[in-house]
């Protein structure tokens, strides 16, 4: 032990034991944390599955005991279509951060904002089917059907908008150049984030709205 | 990064070993060291609030058909004893350990995430004080520590009771969430050159473990949470059963996160024991790697034990037979440690100090939990014993005799790490001596008086039931048990007024941290050190053929990059607790949801301002 | 010196935990609600396997503490001492010690195995079903083959199958029948099933076992093992208790077989006694005819039925069609005498608070004549 105290030879201090950025491995710990949260969520669904006492049914017509008549109230294009773009979001988060860890602010702009439209896209989407089905006389008191989907779907879209928020930050700093190649762990790290909402999706969507 | 170069001068200005003083550095602190001696002032004061809530409890039961405490008063002492032993006491004492000796163990001057771990401690402050804010409103939680749907459905448990307790372990889960995945990316990442995994300290890998249990079964109980908020505010039907809901649905939630929780209550205290057994014998701790893989296995396996809780519930013969067999499974790798650290004390020099007392105390009062865990794993016996005093018994085994007397040890241990002073020995063994008679006076009875019928959470029994003389018993144990906390506490206070001249390692310790002075200067390592194998200390004692190292000296730490100190830490946990809060407004009508959105907005403010906190 | 003193605590210690055992671990007939004297099949299965787990748990338990204590005394460190032998684990060892717990548990579990599939084996087709409700904070009991409902009190024969049909009209409770069978929580939501034979006749004490709010501790119940040939003249007698005839009517002959005259009935536990509730008031007493008026006027009559045959179900409190029989009122919180029972009517929430019943304003003479009327209901 010297009696001066130095740190260790340059660039070995922030050495890590996996050579991984502690930002990078703390957000796939998080979503693994993430994975549980989901999983329980969607657990939830599938136990009251099926065990609705009154309707609005997600994939059935339903008469109520007073003569009303309600159709099947998931409505499947539309959300195909936001499942789409979500998708394709998470290829153009990948193209801006590839854009940035090169220093083309030009990409990276510009792919950031294609996938924040399609996150607002998406959470617009989710907004519009909630406010419908509140229409049709679906809300999360009807039954287990619409507190489970609300629930479910509701803390995925707050992700989302989570996401979105995070993504127009980063949008906002990526115009002011404050995300140079050497900064891009930021962009990686949202972007690890978005791919997680979107995989959640690829689960929920078949779960939900397509499987019977 | 934010950091800093500290500046020459300042060290050579302020006292001692250039650490700040001050109400405010104390607020800004993000050294894990300062952030663990939180964690544990806080977390005592919590533990000593319930026991207080438990002294209560036991004046009640001292006498049948008692009218010491009204119903009401008694159902909210039992739910608040469980919530703040389990949430307020233990978690955080352990966190408190977690905090110190993480970096210190794996040769690191902090965790990955200084600010996320100020940030956890805050939260965990507030939910403390949110949960016992209750009391001022005359509605502290009363609907025991587990909550049971549909009891605590709105119907049922129509006050602020249930409220306080689902929106305040919220907020600890995400304490406890955001800690979690900060001890678990340091331990990972910020290890010293040479401390490969199977060369870590075993309090460190226990510790691991316990992280990835946080992780995984926090949120299975926020979600439950989440439902029975919105059961309670948003008029939803998960647990009701008027609704089509089914209050078996929470009992499965509560118990996958449950049952896991109890490992991460029990983990910590293994791995505290399994430093101070080889220590205080003078040598290795007795297989390595078994107790590597049964931890990992306990863990892994903790996950598939949950409805053992469930055995009354009538859930048929397969299920009943395979949690049982689990449940089973699960004592084997739990039995392989108690011999292995039997096996560290075999054939060693038993130095019986007062650590070295609360961890032999502890290795007996656990084989005890963990036999009468062992009955329970048998569902036909289990309907006799489920629900009674035995059960009671049983965890107050494990997790006082267990857990308590473990971090007890360490307390005793690391304390002169921590504040550079050694507690009086002689009082220390007087405290272990009261405290294991006065716990097996408290608790061993139950065993019978819970056989013999005694259901629990009642706040009386009558007269003619044979309850009386255990009762009586049990009472008078609780207080010599609490007397025995008194005797730590003027331990505490006379060693206070000591000099701060503890040596660096007063235990010939084998660990990194007896290498650094008592208490550590703030960057810990002059040199990140470079490890060669396990009990990297002893290994460094033994090639330099002493058996004390030369105090080290101090440093002027100039040339360390040290983290800022920042407030918006603890702006952010105001954010969450205020959110939280709000909710409570919301569902009891007492402001719309504007409050909510508001609080969002200043939880988000203290983020922004965190993440875009200037460099040094 | 100090080996002196630290010889005392351990010795004390062993003392105090040895004296607790031998005082207080052996004699569970000073326990009413026992589990550890089984006194029906369901109750003796989960005895049995708790009796092997106690005899393997004794032997693990002398063997390692008996171990732990034998290192501390063997390897005590002194002064001076060499380094000790660097052990880091012995492979062999310790495949013994994981694979001898590891056999210990497997013949745990054949027996547990078993005894789960009995426990949950239906009953015999000539079983009695009996149908239990929990409440807040009391038990309904019904039997279907008889058309009877009842409260609090639970008769059945002794020996003869009962099959226990359970729910609850509320929250989660838990129903324990510690002498003859164990417990099963009962749910609004599923029906739950146990089954017992009890085997010794006697009045027992028993309660709800799982956490139910506020008077979850005041929830308990007496069960009535009888004869074959006293139950059957107890379910004769209960299926007379239907709507009273009006004042003025000749009495109904009083009942003699089903339990004794006022007195001491001594109960299969030692020492316990049960005061039996004195000779009813008739028909014709005319505190009985005032009663009657108030049961009506009073309210009570919303909540309580009076009938045993074809009572109406969903009843918000317990029947009391023969409450003046019982032994215990408000759910085994008091003795039935005329004085604890008047007290409750007059005052429930002082007793039990929290309890549905509200206070209904029962001045004290009215409360006499509501005791003689409920008290002509046996």
């Amino acid at each position: 032990m010297t009696a001066v105290a130095h740190d260790a030879p340059h660039g070995l201090e922030h050495a890590t034991a996996t050579g991984l950025d502690s930002r990078k491995l703390a957000i796939w710990t998080f979503i693994g944390s993430e994975c549980m949260f989901f999983a329980s969520l969607i657990s939830n669904y599938l136990v009251n599955k099926g065990r609705n006492l009154v309707g609005p049914f997600p994939h059935e017509p339903w008469i109520s005991p007073s003569g009303e008549h309600f159709k099947p109230i998931l409505e499947i294009p539309l959300v195909t279509l936001g499942t789409a773009l979500l998708l394709f979001s998470s290829l153009f988060v990948v193209l801006a951060l590839s854009g940035a860890q090169r220093g083309s602010r030009k990409a990276l702009v510009g792919w950031l904002g294609a996938t924040i439209f399609c996150g607002i896209f998406f959470v617009g989407m989710q907004v519009y089917e909630f406010t419908h089905f509140v229409h049709e006389g679906l809300t999360l008191k009807t039954n287990l059907f619409g507190a489970s989907f609300y629930t479910l779907t509701g803390f995925h879209g707050t992700h989302v908008t989570i996401g979105v928020i995070w993504l127009i930050t980063l949008w906002i700093l990526s115009l002011r150049g404050k995300v140079p190649p050497a900064k891009s762990l930021n962009l990686e790290m949202a972007a690890l984030y978005w791919h997680f909402v979107d995989v959640v999706w690829i689960v929920i969507f078949p779960v939900v709205y397509l499987i019977k | 990064m934010a950091t800093r170069v500290l500046d020459q001068h300042r060290v050579q200005k302020a006292a001692g070993h250039g650490e700040k003083t001050g109400l405010w550095s104390w607020i800004t602190t993000v050294d894990h060291k300062r952030i663990g001696i939180l964690y544990g002032s806080t977390a005592f004061l919590f533990f000593l609030m319930g026991g207080i809530e438990a002294l209560l409890l036991r004046i009640q039961l001292g006498s049948p058909d008692n009218t010491f405490l009204s119903p009401e008063t008694y159902n909210q002492l039992f739910t608040m004893h469980g919530t703040t032993m389990i949430f307020l006491a233990i978690m955080p004492l352990s966190a408190m350990f977690f905090n110190y000796l993480i970096p210190l163990q794996i040769g690191a001057r902090d965790v990955a995430f200084p600010r996320l771990n100020a940030f956890s401690y805050w939260v965990f402050l507030l939910g403390g004080l949110f949960l016992n804010v209750s009391w001022l409103f005359n509605a502290a939680p009363d609907q025991g520590w587990f909550g049971y749907a549909n009891l605590t459905s709105r119907q049922y448990s129509p006050g602020m009771n249930v409220d306080f307790w689902m929106l305040g372990l919220q907020i600890l889960g995400i304490a406890s969430l955001a800690a979690a995945v900060n001890f678990f990316v340091t331990i990972i990442n910020l290890r010293a050159p040479g401390m490969k995994l199977m060369r870590m300290p075993m309090f460190v890998w226990m510790s691991f473990i316990t992280q990835v249990l946080l992780l995984l079964a926090f949120p299975v109980i926020t979600v439950a949470l989440i439902l029975l908020m919105f059961d309670r505010f948003f008029g939803t039907h998960f647990f009701v059963p008027s609704g089509g809901g089914d209050p078996i649905l929470w009992q499965h939630l509560f118990w996958i996160f449950g049952h896991p929780e109890v490992y991460i209550l029990i983990l910590p205290a293994f791995g505290i024991i399994s430093e101070i057994l080889p220590v205080f014998s003078r040598k290795p701790l007795f297989g390595y790697a078994a107790m590597v893989f049964s931890g990992v296995f306990i863990a892994f396996l903790g996950f598939g034990v949950w409805s053992h809780h469930m055995f009354s519930t009538g859930m048929g013969p397969i299920a009943d037979t395979f949690f049982a067999l689990t449940t089973m499974l699960i004592a084997i790798p739990t039995g392989v440690k108690i011999f292995n650290w039997i096996g560290t004390m075999w054939g060693g020099s038993l130095q019986l100090r007062t650590p070295m007392l609360f961890a032999i105390g502890f290795i007996a009062m656990f084989i005890i939990g963990g036999l009468s865990g062992v009955m329970h794993s048998e569902p036909p016996a289990d309907l006799q014993q489920t629900d009674t005093y035995f059960i009671v018994a049983h965890f107050h085994y494990v997790m006082f005799g267990g857990s308590i007397f473990g971090l007890a040890a360490g307390a005793y241990y690391w304390w002169p790490k921590m504040f550079g002073r050694m507690l009086n020995e002689r009082l220390g063994k007087v405290h272990f001596w009261v405290m294991l008679i006065g716990f097996n006076l408290t608790f061993f009875p139950m065993h019978f008086v819970g056989l013999n019928g005694m259901p629990r959470r009642t706040y009386t029994y009558p007269a003619g039931l044979g309850f009386e003389t255990l009762n009586q018993i049990e009472t008078v144990g609780s207080f010599i048990l609490g007397l025995s906390f008194l005797v730590f506490l003027i331990n505490i206070l006379q060693t206070w007024r000591k000099p701060r001249n503890a040596p660096a390692d007063p235990w010939n310790g084998a660990t990194l941290e007896w290498s650094i002075s008592s208490p550590p200067q703030e960057w810990n390592f002059a040199q990140i050190p470079v490890v060669h194998g396990r009990d990297a200390l002893w290994e460094a004692k033994r090639e330099q053929r002493v058996t004390q190292l030369p105090e080290p000296p101090h440093v002027s730490g100039a040339g360390i990059h040290l983290p800022n100190p920042s407030y918006w830490p603890l702006v952010s946990a105001v954010g969450v607790c205020a959110v939280f809060a709000s909710l409570m407004a919301l569902g009891h009508d007492k402001a719309g949801a504007w409050l909510v959105v508001a609080s969002v907005a200043l939880l988000f403010f203290g983020i922004y301002r965190w993440a875009f906190e200037p460099a040094g | 010196m100090l080996r002196t003193a630290a010889w005392r605590p351990p010795r004390l210690v062993t003392a105090l935990c040895l004296l607790t055992f031998v005082l207080v671990g052996c004699s569970p007939e000073h326990y009413p609600q026992t589990t550890l004297l089984p006194r029906g099949d369901f109750a003796r299965i989960a005895d049995d396997l708790l009796d092997t787990t106690v005899r393997w748990a004794l032997l693990v338990f002398v063997l390692v503490e008996g171990v732990l204590i034998y290192a501390i005394f063997r390897f005590r460190g002194k002064p001076g001492d060499p380094e000790p032998h660097q052990t880091h684990g012995n492979t062999t060892v310790e495949i013994i010690w994981t694979v001898i717990p590891a056999l210990i548990l497997a013949a745990i579990a054949v027996p547990t195995v078993r005894a789960i599939f009995q426990t949950n084996a239906t009953p015999a087709k000539d079983a009695l079903t009996i149908e239990v409700v929990g409440h807040q904070w009391w038990w309904e009991f019904r039997y279907p083959e008889y058309n009877l409902t009842t409260a609090n009190e639970l008769h059945v024969p002794v020996g003869r199958t009962v099959s226990l049909r359970m729910g609850s009209a509320d929250v989660i409770h838990s129903f324990w029948v510690p002498q003859f069978a164990a417990k099963r929580d009962v749910f609004a939501n599923r029906e739950t099933r146990m089954w017992f034979k009890a085997e010794v006749e006697g009045d027992y004490p028993a309660q709800c076992a799982e956490f139910c709010g506020i008077q979850h501790a005041r929830m308990a119940y007496r069960i009535r093992a009888q004869k074959p040939e006293e139950f059957r003249a107890w379910v004769a007698h209960m299926q007379t208790l239907g709507p009273k005839p009006p004042p003025g009517t000749p009495p109904a002959p009083k009942p003699t077989a089903t339990r004794a005259t006022a007195g001491e009935v001594k109960t299969a536990t030692a020492g316990a006694t049960l005061q039996q509730p004195g000779p009813p008031a008739g028909p014709q007493n005319p505190q009985y005819a005032t009663g009657e008026q108030l049961f009506m006027t009073k309210g009570c009559v919303g909540c309580h039925s009076l009938q045993a045959v074809n009572a109406p179900k969903g009843m918000v409190g317990p029947n009391l069609a023969n409450v003046g029989a019982r032994s215990y009122i408000a759910a085994g919180t008091l003795k039935n005498t005329d004085e604890n029972l008047a007290r409750w009517i007059r005052n429930p929430q002082e007793i039990k608070k929290g309890v549905l019943m509200p206070n209904l304003g029962v001045s004290e003479t009215e409360a006499q004549a509501l005791v003689a009327y409920l008290r002509a209901h046996q």
